[in-house]
């Protein structure tokens, strides 16, 4: 694996040998010693056009925490401000010799096209309305810990209800992406207006019907109603959005026992999920938080533990 | 796979078959009770074949004397100094008992014995004392290997060591076990004339 671009990208046993590396990186959160000398010497830049907290500063523990050194470069308080153009900026990060770049942009396809440009192995952390792989990798990393606890870790034939607003997520497709590789069953459900053109295609079920899917599901992720991309008139209200796919303390009281929820962040309280959801027993929104810095490491040493970037299995 | 693995299972000669590996391990068994016969002990095997041989030597220890011994895996693929130049190694599992997901470091005030199957250059033995030392404080590390075929590169010993074996730095040691194998026994290959250079050669 040289880049990390898309979940799409990525086979099933790519996947879950990232899943597994994963289990193995989350160890040592519980260590007194939170530190692995596999990357020691390599350089990681942060490059974020975009806010972030979760994503940003998870990807900055994981590189310190595989010691490597770690840079953040966010668009505000760079020559970015001053109008300089993104292969401008990749092209002299690059130039001082880092390793790996780590891209959020809000132009869908930027890392890609920074491959184009630079020696680095490149990390898409987000772009546009395209993919999130990372999000997707320790959403599927949270949900394998759930389905474990059901008795068996695989996600053939399991169900996973995403609700939201698809059309904006790649959080969204990311998790199609690679829940469909792993096997799963995933439902979209939202309104038509957040529904993307030709979603139809895509290997997954349609629903408009929330509470019908609540019945018949293993996982329920919600999505963000991005308030910064909705001034196209999707739905009529904010309340008529959480009457409608919201998961409301009446939805949470009628979810099944070994349901779980999970949601990217930052939540939107009170609008596409409810206080009582979201501090619920069934609520693993932390527990993604946590997953995703293992997560990471665990993408980070795939693509720089090594030199040739493909890996063996010698042990 | 281990290129050592790949070859022929009748290529070579036997140095210890499966009986007297396990005579073998029982004496070492009976050394690393005699060196610590009080206080906690943990055994750490480092895969591939250190595991299974923790887990003999913890039940050979316990047919000894009856002690319970504590066994895990350490798996030291991060702390290596050869993993630039080469293609991303596969990380294996660490299990300390105990320790895994309690969030206790119980490894402090242990003694801890590491067992793999070949000592050879000494790097894995560094790379495991590393390991050891991000996981807390052991009261003393001793290491017990089955076979010391020589050749170290690093001021490393073995504290307990179940055969000595000199050999040519060409040759390969293959140590198979009934767990992972089929079959239990040491056996000694020939050198390889072409693309013996890369990979593990032990």
């Amino acid at each position: 694996m040289r880049h990390l671009l898309s979940a799409a990208d990525l086979s099933a046993d790519q996947a879950i040998a990232i899943l597994d590396l994963a289990e193995e990186m989350a160890q040592i959160q519980s260590r007194p010693v939170k530190k692995l000398p596999a990357l020691r010497g390599r350089t990681i830049v942060n490059l974020f056009f975009e806010d972030s907290t979760r994503t940003r500063s998870s990807f900055e523990l994981a590189g310190k925490w595989l010691s490597a050194d770690v840079i953040n470069v966010s668009a505000k308080g760079s020559s970015v401000s001053k109008g300089e153009s993104l292969r401008d900026t990749v092209q002299t990060i690059d130039a001082m010799g880092v390793d790996a770049l780590v891209i959020r942009h809000q132009a869908s396809g930027a890392p890609l096209q920074t491959t184009q440009w630079v020696d680095a192995h490149v990390v898409n952390a987000g772009d546009g309305t395209h993919e999130h792989p990372t999000q997707a990798l320790l959403d599927a990393f949270t949900m394998r810990r759930h389905f474990r606890t059901l008795g068996d870790e695989s996600f053939a034939g399991r169900k996973v209800a995403i609700v939201g607003d698809i059309t904006h997520s790649r959080v969204a497709r990311s998790n199609v992406a690679l829940l469909t590789t792993l096997g799963a069953e995933v439902t979209l459900v939202a309104p038509a207006t957040l529904q993307p053109s030709g979603v139809t295609s895509w290997p997954v079920r349609i629903s408009h019907e929330l509470d019908a899917v609540l019945t018949d599901t293993d996982v329920v992720m919600m999505l963000r109603v991005q308030k910064e991309r909705m001034a196209g008139g999707y739905f009529p209200t904010p309340r008529e959005y959480t009457v409608g796919y919201g998961l409301t303390r009446d939805r949470l009281a009628r979810l099944g026992d070994h349901v779980v929820i999970c949601h990217p962040g930052p939540m939107n309280r009170g609008l596409e999920i409810s206080a009582d959801a979201a501090d619920s027993a069934a609520s693993r929104v932390l527990e993604q938080v946590s997953a995703g810095v293992a997560v990471r490491m665990s993408v980070l040493y795939q693509l720089l533990g090594g030199d040739a970037g493909t890996t063996t299995g010698a042990a | 796979m281990d290129p050592v693995d790949s070859v022929s299972p009748t290529v070579g000669r036997v140095i210890l078959n499966d009986t007297e590996v396990s005579r073998t391990l029982t004496r070492m068994a009976h050394q690393i009770v005699e060196s610590d016969p009080d206080g906690p002990l943990l055994l750490l095997g480092i895969p591939t074949r250190g595991v299974p041989l923790a887990h003999r030597l913890a039940e050979a220890m316990r047919q000894v004397d009856g002690r319970d011994v504590a066994v895990g895996q350490l798996d030291v693929t991060m702390y290596r100094d050869d993993l630039r130049g080469q293609p991303t190694r596969a990380v294996g599992r660490t299990v300390i008992p105990g320790l895994t997901g309690s969030g206790t470091d119980t490894i402090d005030g242990v003694t801890v014995v590491l067992v793999d199957d070949v000592l050879y250059s000494g790097r894995t033995i560094r790379a495991a004392l590393d390991a050891l030392s991000d996981l807390g404080r052991p009261r003393a590390v001793r290491l017990a290997v089955l076979v010391d075929r020589g050749h170290r590169q690093l001021p490393i010993r073995a504290d307990h060591v179940g055969k000595n074996l000199p050999t040519a730095a060409g040759e390969r040691v293959r140590v198979r076990l009934a767990e992972s194998d089929q079959v239990t026994e040491v056996r000694i290959l020939p050198p390889v004339t072409s693309e013996s250079s890369t990979g593990e050669s032990r």
